[in-house]
C-alpha cells in the first residue's frame, strides 16, 4: 500500500520544511549571542580599559564626524578635531536637536576610518549605547567618553570616528501617538 | 485510465496509443498530472528561461566590450547582472534537472509515476506566474533588484518596488522547488520497483536523493532571509538595519547558509547524469559505485558548513577564517574521488564519442579546472585579493555552465531519444560540442587575466588595460549564446525525426538501468506493474 506510506514521508518532510524555515529565523538571536559572547561586533556595550598609561610619546589626531539619515535632526560636534595622545582619557561633546515639534526617536551608529582603528578606538560612554528619544524641539548635549588603546598600529595617525543617527522606525509612531493623545511624552531612556 | 498493463519484457511490443487518453491541447498541459507532460513542460520552461537569461548575458558582454558607457545605464546594468544570476540558477539550471528527475526518476526506479502526480502539477505551474514577476520588475519604476542575485541589503532594503516584486518571484520558485523535492525524495523512497535496493538505484537518482535533502534542508533559510528583507522594508523590523541594531552581515550569514549548498543542488544532478553518461560510453560498470555514494552525501554534508567562505572581506576573526577556508578545501577530497571514478570508469573502456560522451568529458574536464579555481578562492589570504572580481566570475561559471550546463546537455543526448523517439544527429550534435566549447573557453578563460589583474564584477565601466581581453571574452559569449540557439534546432529536428532513423529502446548498447527496457519513444504510461530487479 504505497499510498499512506507516502502521506507519512510527505508529514515528515514537511516538518523538515517548517523547522528549517524557522531555522532560519532563529540564526538571528543563535548570531547576536554569538557575537554578545565572542565580543564581536559589539557596538552597543561600553569597552573594558585594562591600561590606562598615556603614551605622551605619539599624537593621534580624531576627527569627529556626525550624520543623519532620514531625520529631520541636527547633530554636531563641538569641536571636529582633536590631537590625544593613546591610553589618554578624552570627553567630547555632540549636540543634538530635534527639529520637529513631535517626539522622535532614534539610535546612532558609529564607524571608524580605516576601520581597523575601531578595534582600538575604546567607548567608556557613548550615547550609542542606547535608542535615544526627543521630545518635540528638544535640544540636548551628549559626551562620548573615549579612550584609545596604546597598541594602536605605528601606521595609524588619524582616526575618523563618524557617527549617523538613524530613525528608529517602530519606536516612535507610539510616541507620537500618545503625544497627540495628550500624554506626557516618556522620558529618554539611560 | 489505460488497462493494458506494460510488461516490460515485452515493452517494445507496446505502444503508446493504448494509452493516451489525456486531454488535448493546452487543458491537457494545464491539468496533466502524467510525470512525462511535467518534465516535458519543466523543460522547455527552463529552456524559455535560458534564453531569456542568455539575452541579458549578451546586453552584458555588449556594453563590456568596451571601455565607457555605451549601451545601457549603469542601473540598467546592474539589474541585467542581478536578473542574469537569479534567472538562470532558479529559472534555468534548477527546473531543467527536475525536468530530467521528473521524465526519468520513475522510468530508473520502476515506478507508474511521481509520488504526488498532482503536487507535481503545482510545482511546476507556480514557475510560469513567479518568471513574469521576476521579469516584470524590471517594467515598474525604481526597476528590478539591482543589487546582484544574492540580494544582500543595505541595497535591497532602499530599492523601489520592483524588489518586492522579486522578492515574491523568489518566494514562489523555492516554494515550488521544496514541493518538487518533497516528491522526489517520495518517489524514491517509497516507490522503487520491488527489489531495487538504494544501493542499486542508478547514480542519477542517488544525486537526486541527496540533492533534494539539500533543497528541503536550505530553500525554507531563504525563504526566511528574504522575508527578513521584505519586513524591513515594510513592516518597520530591523533584522538587517544597523539603526535598529540590525546587522547586514548578518544576512550574508543566513543566506550563504542556502546559497552554498544551492551550489551543490545545482551540481550533484549534474554529477548524477555523468555518472550515468560516462559507463555508458565506456561500456563499463561506473567504477567505485559504493564510493561515489558516499562522495556525494559528504559533499552535501560539507556544504552545510562552509559558507562563510563567500564572505572572507567582512571582517570576520582569523580563527573563523581559518575554519572556513579548511572546511571548504576538504570539500576536494570526495569530489575529487567522484573525479578519478569517473576517469578510472573510462580507464580500458570501449569508449566511443557520442554527443552525450562529448558533453560529459567537457564537463569533467572544465569542472573538475573550476574546481581548481575553487580551491584558489577558498584560501582566504588570496580570496581578499580576488573577492568580487572577475575571477570568481570565469570560477563559477566554469561550475556553473560547463559544468551543470553542459552535464544538461549531455542529459538531452543521451535520454532524448527515449522522449522523442527519434534519434538527433549526430553530426548537428558534435558541432554543437565543440562550438560551445571553444566558444566557452573564449568567453571565461580570459576572465581569470580580467580578475587577477583587478577588475571589479558587476561594473559597466573598466578601465582601459582592461579592453583587450573583454573584447575576447566578449565575442566568446556571442559566440556561445548562438551555439545555443543552434541546440534549439537541434532539439526541434531530433523530435520532429530529421534524422530519419527511428530510436530504438535501447539506443546506447552500453547503457544500463529500467528506463532502456522500455520503448522509444517512453508510452505515456510506463510500469504500472512494476518489474522486478533481481
Amino acid at each position: 500500500m504505497p499510498l499512506p506510506n507516502n502521506r507519512t514521508t510527505l508529514r515528515k518532510l514537511t516538518v523538515i520544511v517548517a523547522v528549517m524555515f524557522a531555522f532560519g529565523f532563529a540564526l538571528v538571536p543563535i548570531y547576536k549571542r554569538i557575537c554578545e559572547v565572542t565580543g564581536i561586533n559589539d557596538f552597543m556595550r561600553p569597552d573594558q580599559v585594562k591600561n590606562t598609561q598615556v603614551d605622551l610619546s605619539r599624537t593621534i589626531r580624531v576627527e569627529f564626524d556626525a550624520n543623519i539619515r532620514n531625520l529631520p535632526w541636527s547633530f554636531k560636534p563641538e569641536v571636529t578635531v582633536l590631537d590625544v595622545h593613546p591610553g589618554e582619557l578624552t570627553t567630547v561633546v555632540y549636540e543634538v536637536r530635534n527639529q520637529t515639534d513631535r517626539a522622535m526617536t532614534g539610535q546612532a551608529v558609529p564607524s571608524y576610518g580605516p576601520a581597523l582603528a575601531g578595534l582600538y578606538f575604546r567607548k567608556l560612554e557613548c550615547f550609542c549605547f542606547a535608542k535615544q528619544t526627543f521630545a518635540a524641539t528638544e535640544t540636548r548635549q551628549m559626551p562620548v567618553v573615549f579612550v584609545i588603546d596604546p597598541e594602536l598600529p605605528k601606521d595609524v595617525h588619524t582616526i575618523t570616528l563618524s557617527y549617523t543617527f538613524f530613525e528608529l522606525p517602530g519606536a516612535a509612531p507610539a510616541e507620537v501617538a500618545a503625544d497627540r493623545a495628550g500624554k506626557p511624552v516618556p522620558a529618554a531612556p539611560g | 485510465m489505460a488497462s493494458i498493463p506494460l510488461d516490460p519484457a515485452h515493452g517494445g511490443h507496446a505502444h503508446d496509443d493504448h494509452h493516451d487518453h489525456h486531454p488535448t491541447g493546452l487543458k491537457r498541459w494545464l491539468t496533466t498530472t502524467n510525470h512525462k507532460d511535467i518534465g516535458t513542460m519543466y523543460l522547455w520552461f527552463s529552456f524559455t528561461m535560458f534564453i531569456v537569461g542568455g539575452i541579458m548575458a549578451m546586453i552584458i558582454r555588449a556594453e563590456l566590450f568596451q571601455p565607457g558607457l555605451q549601451i545601457v545605464k549603469p542601473e540598467f546594468f546592474n539589474q541585467l547582472t542581478s536578473l542574469h544570476g537569479l534567472i538562470m540558477v532558479f529559472g534555468a539550471i534548477m527546473p531543467a534537472f527536475v525536468g530530467f528527475a521528473n521524465w526519468m526518476l520513475p522510468l530508473q526506479l520502476g515506478a507508474p509515476d511521481m509520488a504526488f502526480a498532482r503536487m507535481n502539477n503545482w510545482s511546476f505551474w507556480m514557475l510560469p506566474p513567479a518568471a513574469i514577476l521576476l521579469i516584470s520588475s524590471m517594467f515598474v519604476p525604481g526597476g528590478s533588484v539591482a543589487a546582484g542575485w544574492t540580494m544582500y541589503p543595505p541595497l535591497t532594503v532602499q530599492q523601489g518596488y520592483g524588489m518586492d516584486l522579486t522578492i515574491f518571484a523568489v518566494h514562489i520558485l523555492g516554494a515550488s522547488s521544496i514541493m518538487g523535492s518533497i516528491n522526489i525524495i517520495t518517489t524514491i523512497l517509497n516507490l522503487r520497483a520491488p527489489g531495487m535496493t538504494l544501493m542499486k538505484m542508478p547514480m542519477f537518482a542517488w544525486t537526486w536523493l541527496i540533492t533534494a535533502f539539500l533543497l528541503i534542508a536550505t530553500m525554507p533559510v531563504l525563504a526566511g532571509a528574504i522575508t527578513m528583507i521584505l519586513t524591513d522594508r515594510h513592516f518597520g523590523t530591523t533584522f538587517f538595519n544597523a539603526a535598529g541594531g540590525g546587522d547586514p552581515v548578518m544576512y550574508q550569514h543566513i543566506f550563504w547558509f542556502f546559497g552554498h549548498p544551492e551550489v551543490y543542488i545545482i551540481a550533484l544532478p549534474a554529477f548524477g547524469v555523468v555518472s550515468q553518461v560516462i559507463p555508458a560510453f565506456s561500456r563499463k560498470k561506473l567504477f567505485g559505485y559504493p564510493s561515489m555514494v558516499y562522495a556525494t552525501a559528504s559533499i552535501a554534508i560539507l556544504s552545510l558548513i562552509v559558507w562563510a567562505h563567500h564572505m572572507f572581506t567582512v571582517g570576520m576573526p582569523v580563527a573563523g577564517q581559518l575554519y572556513f577556508m579548511f572546511a571548504t578545501m576538504l570539500i576536494a577530497v570526495p569530489t575529487g574521488v567522484k573525479v578519478f571514478n569517473w576517469v578510472a570508469t573510462m580507464w580500458r573502456g570501449s569508449i566511443t564519442l557520442e554527443t552525450p560522451m562529448l558533453f560529459a568529458l567537457g564537463f569533467l574536464f572544465l569542472f573538475t579546472l573550476g574546481g581548481f579555481t575553487g580551491i584558489v578562492v577558498a584560501l582566504s589570504p588570496v580570496d581578499v585579493q580576488i573577492h568580487d572580481t572577475y575571477y570568481v566570475v570565469a570560477h563559477f561559471h566554469y561550475v556553473m555552465v560547463a559544468g551543470a550546463l553542459f552535464s544538461a546537455f549531455a542529459a538531452v543526448y543521451y535520454w532524448g531519444p527515449k522522449w522523442t523517439g527519434w534519434m538527433y544527429e549526430e553530426k548537428l550534435g558534435k558541432i554543437h560540442f565543440w562550438w560551445s566549447l571553444i566558444a566557452f573557453n573564449i568567453a571565461f578563460f580570459p576572465q581569470h587575466f580580467l580578475g587577477l589583474a583587478g577588475m571589479p564584477r558587476r561594473i559597466p565601466d573598466y578601465n582601459q588595460q582592461f579592453t583587450e581581453w573583454n573584447q575576447v571574452s566578449s565575442i566568446g559569449a556571442f559566440l556561445f549564446g548562438t551555439a545555443q540557439i543552434f541546440f534549439l534546432i537541434i532539439v526541434i529536428r531530433m523530435i520532429k525525426g530529421k534524422s530519419g532513423v527511428r530510436a530504438p529502446a535501447k539506443p546506447w548498447d552500453g547503457a544500463e538501468g529500467l528506463e532502456w527496457t522500455v520503448p522509444s519513444p517512453a508510452p505515456y504510461h510506463t510500469f504500472e506493474t512494476p518489474p522486478v530487479v533481481k
